[in-house]
């Protein structure tokens, strides 16, 4: 199978690889997949809690080209966004900038599955330590 | 060096320059077919079969009169199983076959099931063997056919046919043995081994594609194959349909170099494949051989890169030609149902890599080879959760993975 040209320069410069603490109250961390499935995506955010501007977003993926491609692409088009416009990226958006073939539109759905998961760890973060706060007052 | 460099030699070979050259007057001047009983078109065809018939008998360990021309492996499996299940109908409807075998094999099963047969799938050990226990136990008054492929395609092992022959000769069961991998690579004898019917392939030991044979056993016992094509009653009856002359030179031919060259291409495989499988250990952590070490293939070496996914390797190293039992290269999208059956788990499945070597493939490649795979596998954990979890001292397996 031929891979796009954008897969390959995903592949071969992968943007934002790396890991935050996931410790961090602004970092909401998604992990999506199984090694069984031969797929699976870490993508981490740092939002900046006063503006709920993602920051910096970083990814490790194993899997397919096409599956760091799509991941790859996820942290450049999630930095910058607020949370809730990082909510608007789907799958779909993903499989056209990088002319996915029907058989890796699984890597998309993924991609997109991690953003989700990232954003939801991080907003249940941020609500417990809401909580914390409110509580201490 | 020339780039791209070919390391899958379980899929297919290059046709041997020799070859060639022993087939080219089959294509041209002589082009007569051997079944033409009265004229030299006909009688030189029929001479250069014939010839090659012998050649391939004296790589097995056969008989000329035992071995019957196909058009490959396919196609010699599939006349063996169904022609056996047929002819042997009144004697029994059981047989015995593995879980790592070819699809031409477990595809042909699965149609003879359809049918009413009934059939075992022995599983295989760690290690990629069948238990010889396991199979005398699975044998009942109804077998009639046991068939084991001798050399694994995915992972080289080589299950222990002389057994299983003799085993089968004891219990009154036909054997038949998938050699396509084998033949040509490994000394394969049909006597010693017990065997009565074996699947051969040009195409997989430097011969062309589209032609193959099947032996099958004259004498204690008669093999009796019920025909699958209908037709001119080419061998014996067995598979009627026009001789493909050249094909069949070059199958003879392929098999002559084989017999002539084995000991000191065995001995060459084995070396550059050792070469290459310490180089990987030596520089990787990790990494995992599928299968026996000691019963194999000298050219085959099937390893898994744990935590690095199959496809991303082999998009890598893309001036290098091997094959991944990752799913994502796959047609059906399963990872390799032959590592599965290993019990290692899909995830080495998605993450194993099968180097085949072959009679071209020179030291300075495999140099190449090694490198490119280091530093790609090297890359690719960097960007990989699972390295890094692994790094960490997680334990994977009781990670409770959002599965999709």
């Amino acid at each position: 199978m031929a891979y796009s040209d954008k897969v390959l320069d995903h592949y071969n410069h992968p943007r934002n690889v790396g890991s935050f603490d996931k410790a961090d109250p602004n970092v909401g961390t998604g992990m999506v997949g199984a090694p069984e499935c031969g797929d699976v995506m870490k993508l981490q955010v740092k939002v900046n809690p006063e503006t709920g501007v993602i920051e910096d977003a970083k990814f490790k993926t194993f899997g397919c080209g096409s599956a760091i491609a799509s991941s790859s692409l996820a942290t450049e088009w999630l930095r910058g966004r607020t949370v809730d416009e990082a909510l608007a990226i789907k799958n779909t958006d993903i499989v056209s900038e990088l002319s996915l073939p029907p058989v890796k539109i699984h890597c998309s759905v993924l991609a997109e599955d991690a953003i989700k998961a990232a954003i939801s760890d991080y907003k249940s973060k941020a609500a417990v330590g809401a909580g914390r706060e409110s509580v201490k007052a | 060096m020339k780039l791209p460099i070919y390391m899958d030699n379980h899929a297919t070979t290059q046709v041997d320059p020799r070859v060639l050259k022993a087939m080219y007057p089959y294509l041209t001047d002589v082009f007569g077919n051997s079944a033409s009983r009265n004229h030299s078109f006909g009688w030189q065809a029929e001479e250069a079969t014939e010839k090659a018939r012998k050649q391939v008998a004296d790589l097995i360990g056969a008989t000329s009169k035992e071995i019957v021309f196909t058009s490959g492996a396919t196609e010699s499996d599939n006349l063996a199983l169904k022609g056996v299940a047929q002819m042997y109908a009144e004697k029994g409807n059981h047989i015995i076959t593995a879980a790592t075998e070819h699809k031409a094999i477990l595809d042909t099963c699965k149609r003879l099931e359809k049918e009413g047969l009934r059939v075992t799938y022995l599983p295989v050990q760690t290690n990629g063997l069948i238990d010889l226990d396991q199979l005398r136990s699975a044998i009942t008054d109804k077998t009639i056919l046991i068939s084991i492929m001798h050399a694994n395609n995915e992972i080289g092992v080589l299950q222990p046919v002389a057994e299983i022959g003799k085993i089968a000769k004891e219990r009154g069961v036909l054997f038949h043995t998938d050699g396509t991998q084998a033949a040509g690579k490994i000394p394969v004898n049909v006597t010693q081994d017990n065997i009565d019917l074996m699947s051969i392939s040009a195409h997989k030991m430097y011969g062309p594609k589209g032609v193959g044979a099947l032996y099958v056993r004259r004498r204690n016992p008669r093999v009796q194959l019920t025909a699958q094509m209908d037709g001119g009653g080419h061998e014996r009856g067995m598979r009627s349909g026009t001789l493909n002359v050249p094909g069949i030179v070059g199958l003879g031919e392929a098999c002559a170099l084989a017999k002539a060259e084995m000991p000191e291409e065995s001995k060459r495989m084995a070396y550059l494949r050792d070469k290459l499988k310490d180089r990987l250990l030596a520089s990787l952590d990790e990494v995992y051989i599928n299968g026996t070490q000691e019963h194999r293939l000298p050219n085959n070496l099937n390893i898994s890169f744990a935590y690095v996914e199959g496809e991303s390797l082999l998009m890598g190293i893309n001036d290098v030609a091997v094959s991944s039992g990752s799913a994502c290269t796959s047609a059906t999208l399963e990872p390799s149902y032959v590592l599965k059956a290993l019990g290692a788990g899909d995830d080495l499945a998605h993450s194993s890599i099968r180097f085949g070597l072959g009679r071209f493939n020179t030291e300075e490649e495999v140099d190449y080879v090694a490198e490119k795979v280091i530093d790609v596998v090297k890359k690719l954990r960097e960007l990989s959760p699972l390295y890094e979890m692994f790094k960490e001292g997680v334990d994977l397996s009781k990670v409770q993975w959002a599965a999709h």
